[in-house]
C-alpha cells in the first residue's frame, strides 16, 4: 500500500472528492496557483481548473461567509484557513451562521461546508502560528470538530468531512505533516514512509465522525489525547513503562463517549492530554464527563497535562509544549493517587 | 493634556459626529441634496464603471412633485404593475400595523415595521426572476409580500405557533424561505452580504442564470462583512446586486457614524470599481427601474453593482425603541423624499387608472385580508396562548442527524 505524508493524504482525500462530485470547490489564501502554504492543494487548481480551486483575498471572514452562501446555494465548499491563529476573523461567520443555518432555517438552508486549519506548535511559530483552538470550536451547537493523528485517517476523515451535511471544523496538527511527531524535538522525526499509519489506500474511503480509536492497548491508566500529543502519549508510556491505553479521539465533536467510558472503567485512571491551553479547554469537559460516566470506578483524580495558560511562546516553545516528560510525571501521579 | 508636547500644531482632538439635530430641535434636510426628478442619466447596462462615477453621488429618481413620471429612467413598468405595486407596499404597511398592535397585545414578543421604505423591498422584488436569492436584512418582507408568500405563514412565524414554519426557534419575522428566493435572516448584521456574494459565485461557478441581491442597512456597512463582500464580489465579478438600505438611522446612531468622511455610501463601490447608483428609495418607479439595471447587469455577467436606496426610517426601529427619545418627533414629517405610498397613488390618480375612492376601498379590502390571515394565523396560536411548537422541536434540527450527546439530553428534558 502506498505511504504518503499526512499533506499527501489530506490533498488526496480532496482530489477524490473534487473527482467524484462537480459541487466540492476549494479555496483560500495562496492554495490556488501555488497550492498552499503547506502544499495541502497542489495541484488541484492544475487539475479541475480556476473555478474549482482558487485564491481567495487575505479575508477569513470573507472565505468562510462566501463558503456559507455557496453552501446554501447547493457546493460543497472545502475552504483552508492558512493558520488556525487566523480564524478568529470568522469566528462570527462560524459561531452564528454556519453553525446555526440549519436550526434557523429549519433545514431550508443548510452550510455543509469543511473548514481546514493547520493548528497546534512545535514549529516555532510563536502566538501567531502555534494555536489549538478547538475549545473555542467545540462549545459551539451545530458544529463537528476534527483532529486527525495521521495520515490513514486524515483521508479518510477528510472525505467524511466533505460528505457530511453539516460544517466540519478540521484540525491539521501542522508538527505531524510530515511524521509522526512524539515531543522529543531534539532527536529526528520518524517520516510517515516509515511509520504504519502512513499507509494510505487510493481512492475513496471513510473513517467515520464521531468515533475514537485505541492506539495502545493498556490496563494501568487510560489516555485520552488527539493529535500530536497521541504521539506523545506513546513515547511517555514507553519510557516511563506505564502499560497504558490510549485512546485518540480523532473527532472531538461528536464525541465517542462509549469507547471512553469503556476504557476508563476498565483502567480506573484517566490521564487528558491535549496541547491547548488548560482554563476551559476541551479537557475540561472530557474529565467532567469521565467523573459523571466513571465515577464508581475511578482510583485516582483525572489528570490534565496541557499547554500553559499562557499565550503561545517563541523562544520558550519547549516549556510549553506539554511533552512525554511532563505527560510521564502525570502517569506515575495517577497511578499513585 | 500632556504638557511635553513637541508639536507645532497645538493639541489633537477627536473627531465625533453629530447629526444635524436632536429632539427639540427644528428637523434640518437641507444636507441632502435632491436633484430634479428625471435629471440623472441613465447609463447602458454594460457601462464602463469608471465613466459613471457621478451616479454614485446623485439620486436616481422617477416621480416628479407633480407626480408625474419622468426622464430616462421612466416607463419600465405598465399601469397594471405599477396598481400591483401599490397594492404589495399597502399590504405591507396594514400587515406591519397589524402586527405592531399584536405585538403591543402581548401576541408575540418583537416586531419591526417597514413605515416609509415600503417601496425599497416592494419594487426590488418585481425586478427578479424566478431562482434568484435574496440575502436580506430584517427589513425586507416586501420581498415576501410582493413574492406572493402567504401572510398567514409569516404570521405563524412571528406568533411563534404550532405551524411557525421554524418551528420556534426564531425571532419573530425572521423569515427564511428557499422557495421564495429569502434566506434565513440571521440577525447577527452584515453576515448575509458576504454570503450573498458567495451564493452568486456559485451561480457563476455552475455556469447557472440566477443573480444574488445583498440587502445591508447604513449602519452595518461600517462591519467588515461588508467590505469582504465588496472584495469578494469585486474580484470575482459576481452576479451579485448590493444593496445598501439608507434610511438614515441604525436605531439611535444617525447615518454618519458609519458613513465618516465619505460622500455617500454608494461611494464604497467606487474603491472596488463597482458602479454604484443612488436612487430615491421612495420613488416605487425608480426603485424598479435601477434594480432592474443592476440585475441585468449581473444577469450578463458583468458584475456586481452597488445601489444605495435614500429613504428614511419613519417609524422606530423596532417595538423597543421610541425614536422621540434620539431624533425631533416631526422630522419624518420634514423627510423631503415624501411618503412612497401617496407618492404612487398620486402618480396613478394623475394617470387616471387609480382615485380616492379606489384607494379607500383597497384599503378596505387588504385590511380585510390582512385581518382574515391573522384570525387564521392566530387559531394556531400566539407566543404565549394556544398551540406552539413542542419541546422536543428544541433538539431537532441542529445537525441533520441528532449526535449521541443531543439525545442524552433530550431524554434529560424529558421531551
Amino acid at each position: 500500500m502506498p505511504r504518503k505524508t499526512m499533506i499527501e493524504a489530506i490533498r488526496d482525500a480532496m482530489d477524490v472528492m473534487m473527482e467524484r462530485d462537480d459541487n466540492v470547490v476549494v479555496f483560500g489564501e495562496d492554495v490556488g496557483f501555488f497550492g498552499g502554504v503547506f502544499r495541502c492543494t497542489h495541484g488541484l487548481q492544475a487539475k479541475y481548473g480556476k473555478t474549482r480551486c482558487f485564491d481567495a483575498p487575505i479575508s477569513e471572514g470573507g472565505i468562510v461567509g462566501a463558503a456559507i452562501g455557496m453552501a446554501a446555494y447547493g457546493l460543497k465548499p472545502c475552504v483552508e484557513i492558512q493558520f488556525a491563529d487566523y480564524v478568529y476573523p470568522a469566528y462570527d461567520q462560524i459561531v452564528s451562521e454556519a453553525a446555526r443555518l440549519r436550526y434557523r432555517s429549519n433545514g431550508g438552508f443548510t452550510a455543509p461546508i469543511v473548514i481546514r486549519m493547520p493548528a497546534g506548535g512545535g514549529i516555532f511559530g510563536g502566538q501567531t502560528h502555534s494555536q489549538s483552538p478547538e475549545a473555542l470550536f467545540t462549545h459551539v451547537s451545530g458544529l463537528k470538530v476534527v483532529v486527525p493523528s495521521n495520515p490513514h485517517d486524515a483521508k479518510g476523515l477528510l472525505i467524511s468531512s466533505i460528505e457530511d451535511p453539516d460544517p466540519v471544523i478540521f484540525l491539521e496538527p501542522k508538527r505531524l505533516y510530515n511524521g509522526p511527531f512524539d515531543g522529543h524535538h531534539d532527536r529526528p522525526v520518524t517520516p510517515w514512509s516509515k511509520h504504519e499509519l502512513g499507509e494510505v489506500p487510493d481512492g475513496h474511503y471513510t473513517v467515520p465522525l464521531g468515533k475514537a480509536i485505541k492506539r495502545r492497548e493498556g490496563k494501568q491508566l487510560t489516555v485520552l489525547a488527539y493529535g500530536t500529543m497521541v504521539y506523545v502519549a506513546e513515547a511517555a508510556a514507553e519510557e516511563t513503562g506505564i502499560d497504558a491505553e490510549i485512546i485518540d479521539l480523532r473527532t472531538l465533536l461528536p464525541l465517542d463517549l462509549e469507547t471512553i467510558v469503556e476504557s476508563v472503567t476498565k483502567t480506573g485512571r484517566c490521564v487528558i492530554v491535549h496541547e491547548a491551553t488548560l482554563t476551559s479547554g476541551f479537557g475540561a469537559e472530557l474529565a467532567a464527563l469521565v467523573q459523571q460516566h466513571c465515577f464508581y470506578n475511578l482510583e485516582a483524580p483525572v489528570a490534565r497535562v496541557t499547554g500553559w495558560d499562557t499565550p503561545y511562546p517563541h523562544a520558550q516553545e519547549w516549556d510549553y509544549f506539554p511533552g512525554p516528560a511532563r505527560v510521564g510525571r502525570a502517569f506515575l501521579e495517577t497511578l499513585e493517587g | 493634556m500632556p504638557d511635553d508636547s513637541t508639536s507645532e500644531f497645538g493639541p489633537l482632538s477627536l473627531h465625533v459626529p453629530e447629526p444635524a439635530v436632536r429632539p427639540g430641535g427644528e428637523p434640518d434636510f437641507s444636507n441632502v441634496n435632491i436633484p430634479e426628478a428625471g435629471s440623472v442619466r441613465r447609463p447602458p447596462v454594460d457601462a464602463n464603471p469608471e465613466e459613471i462615477r457621478d451616479l454614485a453621488f446623485s439620486i436616481i429618481r422617477v416621480l416628479n412633485r407633480d407626480g408625474e413620471a419622468v426622464g430616462p429612467w421612466a416607463g419600465e413598468l405598465t399601469d397594471d404593475q405599477l396598481v400591483e405595486g401599490l397594492r404589495h407596499m399597502m399590504t405591507l404597511r396594514t400587515f406591519d400595523a397589524r402586527m405592531q398592535i399584536a405585538q403591543r397585545q402581548g401576541k408575540t414578543s418583537f416586531y419591526m415595521q417597514h413605515l416609509g421604505e415600503e417601496a425599497v423591498s416592494c419594487a426590488f422584488r418585481m425586478a427578479l426572476s424566478p431562482g434568484d436569492m435574496n440575502f436580506p436584512t430584517y427589513r425586507q418582507a416586501g420581498l415576501l409580500i410582493a413574492g406572493g408568500y402567504p401572510m398567514v405563514e409569516m404570521m405563524c412565524q412571528i406568533y411563534s405557533n404550532e405551524r411557525d414554519p421554524l418551528k420556534g426557534r426564531q425571532l419573530p419575522i425572521m423569515y427564511s424561505s428557499k422557495e421564495h428566493g429569502f434566506f434565513s435572516i440571521s440577525g447577527n448584521l452584515a453576515t448575509q452580504y458576504i454570503q450573498a456574494v458567495g451564493w452568486a459565485m456559485a451561480s457563476a461557478i455552475k455556469k447557472d442564470t440566477k443573480i444574488a441581491a445583498g440587502w445591508i442597512g447604513d449602519g452595518s456597512t461600517a462591519e467588515s462583512d461588508f467590505h469582504a463582500a465588496l472584495v469578494f464580489a469585486s474580484t470575482y465579478k459576481a452576479p451579485v446586486v448590493l444593496n445598501i438600505v439608507n434610511n438614515q438611522w441604525a436605531i439611535s446612531t444617525f447615518q454618519g457614524i458609519a458613513r465618516g468622511g465619505a460622500g455617500t455610501f454608494a461611494a464604497r463601490g467606487l474603491g472596488f470599481g463597482m458602479p454604484a447608483l443612488r436612487v430615491d428609495g421612495n420613488d416605487y418607479l425608480a426603485v424598479f427601474a435601477v434594480a432592474k439595471w443592476a440585475i441585468e447587469r449581473a444577469r450578463r455577467n458583468l458584475g456586481p453593482t452597488v445601489v444605495e436606496y435614500v429613504t428614511y426610517r419613519a417609524g422606530a426601529h423596532s417595538t423597543s425603541d421610541d425614536p422621540s427619545a434620539y431624533r425631533p418627533k416631526t422630522e419624518s414629517d420634514a423627510w423631503p423624499l415624501g411618503d412612497p405610498v401617496m407618492r404612487l397613488k398620486n402618480h396613478l390618480i394623475g394617470r387616471g387608472v387609480w382615485s380616492e375612492e379606489r384607494h379607500t376601498q383597497a384599503e378596505a379590502e387588504i385590511l380585510d385580508s390582512v385581518i382574515t390571515a391573522q384570525k387564521e394565523a392566530e387559531s394556531f396560536g400566539t407566543l404565549h396562548a394556544g398551540g406552539k411548537p413542542s419541546a422536543r422541536d428544541m433538539f431537532e434540527g441542529v445537525y441533520e442527524e441528532m449526535p449521541p450527546h443531543l439525545r442524552r439530553q433530550r431524554q434529560q428534558a424529558g421531551v
